[in-house]
């Protein structure tokens, strides 16, 4: 692996009774990078995150960068209303014990912007199987940021985050990304996040279709390939509006 | 009149009973760990297969008396076994692990009621905590102590595996052995509580407390300290009640649990 290379995955294959999930995948992330995997649903790309977090077995070689801290958000997180456990408890259920300082920053950075009584009162005092899923996902990634990881993998829910706040996040991340050179894997299911956000774009479809930087990676051929003629017509529209960075 | 003087019977007779102090100890000491480690039980979803689990101790029980040795030892190794299989089991989602923990727990049930002489079946079903001795008051405290003492530790990891395994495993937690540590605990409580309440109703004192717990907590800790408080009240009260009108001490302990349970209810239905 060279040596600003964080992750390095070659021939990746992953079966699940027979019939393969995944197979011969192979990429490299740099640290910094913001990578982002887009796919059709059943393509994968979850089952991905699991082989590089060491969930599920897999064929290939995912090599991380030695000591690398690795933060991960899952997609689903299914806890019952009444669950006993605090959003507090559940922030300090990795070690070592944050300070109440920490909480309140990293609370701010996920986007609950409101005094620290009210956060308190409303946030950290409340049972988790209380918060909408948007709050929740945002307590998702305050627990992993609060590891302090060098990478973040992040599974963005299908839907339940609100738009405005999901914009407020990815600015914050990227702003993570470019302070402390941070590392961010990310699963989207929205075209728009790819362009506004990645430097680099796995498109994955059981195998890797395209991969590179986004602009350059992601053309129309391969938009029909991944998502049929619909997705790629919608697309063409977002290219015109000419995405910021 | 009557009662009250029943009641002052008891205390001028019970005052130095240093049986009672030790019955009553010993079943403190159990249902506080027992109530504790319920209430990861009821999370981790295992209610059941505790319960059957606590079954498997009658054979144990059987085979020590056969051969001479302490029941609470008979009763552990062959617990110790039952949980090598559970946690097998708990690794394999492609196995119906319901119905083969239910017929193989029913099974070795069996197996105990035949194995145990019908003099001492009774007390093994529903236990003796008159009988308990010094030696049985301080392994309880040792036992319960080391319980406390190992959970300080894990607990935090075995509530991130119970949240998301996946959480857990990805933060380097090793579920696999932690969910070893923690049946060892919970096999170590069922065989100290057979002797308390019997193994028919040891499932019980695992699981009424924390369930009654759950209804009134709002947080982890609250949990935590209520389901002991519910483990340490229904065997303090049930022992006592026993003593006092005569009757099992381990169905009165149960039954205890039971109203803690009811009270529970109302007050989160409210």
């Amino acid at each position: 692996m060279s040596e600003e290379n964080i992750l390095s995955v070659k021939n990746l294959t992953v079966a699940f009774g027979g019939h393969s999930v995944l197979s011969d995948v192979s990429f490299e992330v740099k640290k910094g990078d913001i990578f982002v995997i887009i796919g059709p649903n059943g393509a994968g790309k979850s089952v991905l995150f699991r082989a590089l977090l060491g969930l599920i077995p897999y064929q290939g070689e995912i090599k991380w960068r030695e000591n690398a801290r690795i933060g991960y958000v899952p997609q689903r997180f299914n806890i019952s209303y009444d669950f006993p456990l605090t959003v507090e408890e559940f922030l300090q259920l990795a070690p070592p014990k944050n300070t109440q300082e920490a909480l309140f920053k990293v609370l701010k950075f996920v986007g609950f912007e409101r005094d620290e009584h009210h956060i308190e009162r409303h946030i950290l005092n409340r049972r988790i199987g209380l918060l909408s899923s948007g709050e929740l996902q945002r307590i998702l990634i305050a627990s992993a940021i609060l590891d302090k990881p060098d990478v973040l993998l992040f599974d963005e829910p299908t839907s339940g985050v609100d738009i405005g706040s999901e914009e407020g996040i990815y600015k914050r991340l990227k702003k993570l990304n470019q302070e402390e050179n941070f590392t961010l894997l990310l699963i989207s299911h929205d075209l728009s996040v790819t362009h506004k956000w990645a430097t680099k774009v796995l498109c994955l479809n059981s195998k890797a279709v395209c991969s590179g930087e986004p602009h350059k990676a992601i053309t129309p051929d391969i938009l029909t390939e991944l998502y049929g003629k619909e997705k790629a017509f919608y697309k063409h529209n977002h290219e015109a509006s000419a995405p910021e960075n | 009149m009557n009662f009250q003087l029943q009641f002052q019977n008891f205390f001028l007779s019970q005052n130095m009973d240093q049986q009672f102090l030790i019955s009553l100890t010993v079943g403190v000491a159990v249902g506080a760990a027992s109530g504790f480690l319920g209430a990861f039980m009821i999370l981790k979803r295992m209610a059941l297969v505790g319960d059957a689990l606590t079954h498997v101790a009658l054979p144990g029980i059987g085979l020590a008396l056969i051969f001479g040795v302490n029941p609470f030892i008979g009763a552990f190794a062959v617990l110790f076994l039952a949980m090598l299989l559970v946690w097998k089991l708990e690794q394999r989602t492609d196995l119906p692990v319901e119905a083969l923990v239910g017929i193989f727990f029913a099974a070795s049930l069996a197996i105990g009621i035949l194995l145990i002489p019908k003099l001492e079946l009774y007390e093994a079903l529903f236990g003796d905590i008159s009988a308990a001795n010094l030696l049985d008051g301080v392994f309880a405290l040792i036992i319960a102590g080391i319980i406390f003492a190992v959970m300080a530790k894990i607990s935090d990891k075995i509530l991130t595996g119970i949240i998301s395994e996946d959480l857990a495993v990805s933060s380097g937690i090793n579920v696999f052995r932690l969910n070893f540590v923690f049946l060892l605990l919970v096999v170590a409580i069922v065989a100290l509580g057979v002797k308390v309440i019997g193994t028919l109703l040891m499932g019980g004192l695992l699981i009424v407390p924390a369930a009654t717990a759950r209804n009134i907590s709002q947080s982890f800790r609250q949990f935590g300290l209520w389901s002991a408080v519910f483990g340490v009240l229904s065997a303090g009260i049930g022992i006592f009640s026993a003593k006092l009108f005569s009757i099992p001490p381990g169905p009165t302990v149960i039954l205890v649990g039971a109203v803690f349970f009811l009270i529970s209810l109302a007050l989160k239905r409210r």
